[in-house]
């Protein structure tokens, strides 16, 4: 078997372009997957035209926010590109140079201002979409709501305490400011005791009959009215959100991205380069000679196997290695590392090698074993919740057929503590591996006719 | 012996002897069964009927087309498939081979920048490397200018010299008259003839009378039809 490893290997030297997109063309795939999933969609770009008054502040519930907090949380959340004018923004729009635009007109923090006084008033923002690509208007719709209603609920958690407030006063009492100067609001408590000690001085009566409902009016709508400040507070946010992580627990983005790559890699070296191989047996005639006594179809097929294995841990580790530059990897866990890539490689190899020995010629196998790996592999990346139940039980079903996505879930845990155990998906990759190799070696029987 | 793919008979009933030292030559038209008969001597393939008795030596196979690494050298080659065959030296065995083959100034050179000949030449040695007393070699010229086809033949002769038993398949008739000491005549899977070149020619002029003025192989093919094939 090692003379067969060595002639693979001097073959795979003798071949350098083909040595290098077979390690650089998964690198690249792996390295721009990783990028991907690590970052977020870019900001959108967003032309901005704010009108507010500089020196105008936004006023609720005896608390002043800055007007450059409102504008520096809106730039926060897209790129802003600052408009003088409406018709400038309107321009920057129909242009493309912008996905939309946000007014923020003049009288706004006067009106939101209004929200915690008795007359208040309705705070209007304007937003010019250009609605010509789909895609690019619900990705806008999307952010400008999410924005609007951050700020809607944090205005509407300053009305709520201010609305608790004026309760307050009519419940206890005291001085209600107005227009510099101030009304004293006596409360519903103070006018029960009044009434109270009014009451006795009362002869029997009609008009005693009446003070003593008054009264106790006074009295029921003071302890009752209690219960309604925490109401109104609740109204800002009526459902709280308690996070319960289930289901495993997620990785960190960065080790998530950094196990997609490794994976990307492992599983295109393997697949590839054992499906390649084991066709190069039989593209160049030497199938037969070499299962005619010199070595048994099974030794051949584990030969493969392990020519997978080897490749591929050298470029998976040399690219972990690589990636340690940007971002700390814990080389403690290496043992971890090591069976995660053999195991993986060994089953990647097993399904190249099943694929190998589908055709005759080296291009149509390598065609096929891309045609098969990539799908799968961006597949094995749809999260739950994104697409409807019925397809995500169909994509489960598929990447639980092939390698890919247990290799992935192993290395995943092999890289960090936290990201699961590493044994079921090693499991999974074994029974993957043994059912792939008997497939592989069944389809082996076609190479024996001449 | 008897081959059968599915409904179609490959092979039947096919049966004959070779001795040391000969050449034997397994003539006929595409689609005879050459191959298969060759690659059933091999062990390549089972028989559905009939036996293979090859006596104490290996059966060293040389396919019709060269089973080579083309991305590895000539010497690379060799040693590879001496190390499968688990020779002893497996260098010593290579050297060998280099002599025989005549290749020893381009051991060097990787096989895919070699010519047909050269190429099919060092099939033949990986063929030889089990030192087989029987050679199997199916249609060993096709694809080689005269000169390389000289070559080969020279190189073939010179095995069977040694005592080497030679089976050769071609539908060169021309070819098998003149380096075979046999001819074993195969159609639809049939053996139609088995003998020396000379009693070939006499069957052909006495089954193919309007043919026997023409060249051997227009006199061959009226042979074949007459045989209603």
């Amino acid at each position: 078997m090692r003379w067969l490893l060595l002639k693979d290997l001097q073959i795979l030297r003798r071949s350098p372009l083909q040595a290098v997109l077979l390690v650089a063309y998964p690198v690249l795939i792996a390295v721009l997957v990783g990028l991907a999933v690590s970052r977020g969609p870019e900001k959108p770009r967003v032309a901005l035209l704010n009108e507010v008054p500089s020196n105008a502040r936004v006023s609720l519930s005896g608390k002043r926010l800055p007007s450059a907090n409102v504008q520096r949380r809106i730039c926060a959340k897209v790129e802003c590109v600052h408009v003088d004018s409406r018709a400038e923004a309107l321009a920057e729009v129909e242009s493309g140079s912008v996905m939309a635009a946000l007014i923020l007109p003049e009288d706004l923090v006067n009106k939101i201002n209004s929200l915690a006084t008795l007359s208040p008033g309705t705070p209007k923002v304007e937003v010019l979409v250009n609605e010509s690509d789909p895609l690019k208007a619900s990705v806008v719709d999307d952010k400008i709501e999410a924005l609007l209603a951050r700020a809607n609920l944090t205005l509407a958690k300053r009305i709520a305490v201010e609305g608790s407030r004026y309760l307050n006063l009519v419940i206890e009492g005291g001085n209600l400011p107005v227009l510099g100067g101030g009304i004293h609001i006596l409360g519903l408590e103070a006018s029960a005791h009044i009434l109270e000690a009014i009451e006795p001085a009362l002869p029997p009566g009609p008009l005693k009959v009446a003070l003593s409902q008054v009264t106790d009016f006074a009295r029921q709508a003071s302890e009752n009215l209690d219960i309604a400040g925490p109401l109104i507070t609740r109204l800002a946010q009526p459902i709280a959100v308690e996070k319960v992580a289930v289901g495993g627990s997620s990785p960190p983005l960065e080790t998530f991205a950094i196990a997609v790559a490794a994976t990307f890699s492992l599983a295109f070296v393997a697949v590839l380069l054992v499906a390649g191989s084991l066709a190069l047996e039989r593209e160049e005639n030497a199938y037969p000679r070499l299962t005619r006594g010199l070595v048994s179809t099974t030794a051949l097929l584990g030969e493969k196997v392990l020519l997978g294995i080897v490749v591929g841990l050298v470029v998976t580790i040399l690219m972990l290695a690589g990636l340690t530059i940007f971002v700390p990897l814990e080389w403690g866990r290496f043992a971890l590392w090591l069976a995660a890539i053999v195991v993986g490689g060994a089953s990647l190899a097993a399904a190249g090698a099943a694929l190998g020995a589908a055709a005759r010629e080296v291009r149509a196998v390598s065609l096929l074993a891309f045609m098969v790996t990539l799908p799968v592999a961006f597949l094995s990346l749809v999260p739950s919740g994104t697409v409807g139940q019925g397809l995500y039980d169909a994509i489960k079903v598929i990447t639980a057929l092939f390698p890919f996505k247990p290799a992935l879930e192993a290395i995943t845990a092999a890289l960090e503590a936290g990201n699961g155990g590493v044994a079921t998906p090693l499991l999974h990759l074994a029974i993957l591996g043994l059912a792939y190799a008997v497939i592989a070696r069944l389809a082996l029987r076609r190479f024996t006719r001449v | 012996m008897v081959k059968r793919f599915g409904e179609r008979e490959a092979l039947r009933g096919v049966s004959f002897e070779a001795s040391p030292g000969e050449l034997l030559a397994v003539i006929g038209p595409n689609g005879a069964g050459k191959t298969t008969l060759l690659s059933i001597l091999a062990g390549i393939q089972g028989a559905d009927g009939g036996d293979v008795e090859t006596g104490d030596g290996a059966v060293g196979w040389v396919p019709q087309q060269a089973a080579l690494y083309r991305r590895l050298t000539v010497e690379e080659n060799l040693l590879l498939f001496a190390r499968l065959e688990r020779h002893e030296d497996p260098r010593a065995s290579v050297e060998e081979m280099l002599e025989l083959t005549g290749l020893g100034e381009r051991r060097g050179e990787i096989v895919a920048r070699l010519s047909g000949g050269n190429q099919q030449r060092i099939n033949i040695a990986i063929g030889l490397l089990s030192r087989p007393s029987v050679l199997l070699l199916d249609e060993p010229s096709v694809g080689l200018d005269p000169r390389q086809r000289a070559r080969l033949w020279e190189f073939v002769a010179g095995l069977a010299g040694g005592g080497t038993t030679v089976i050769f398949s071609t539908h060169d008739i021309q070819e098998a008259e003149r380096y075979g000491n046999r001819m074993l005549v195969l159609a639809d899977g049939e053996a139609l003839f088995d003998g020396a070149a000379d009693e070939l020619r006499e069957a052909v002029r006495r089954e193919a009378p309007e043919a026997a003025d023409r060249d051997f192989e227009t006199a061959f093919v009226a042979y074949l039809q007459h045989q209603g094939h």
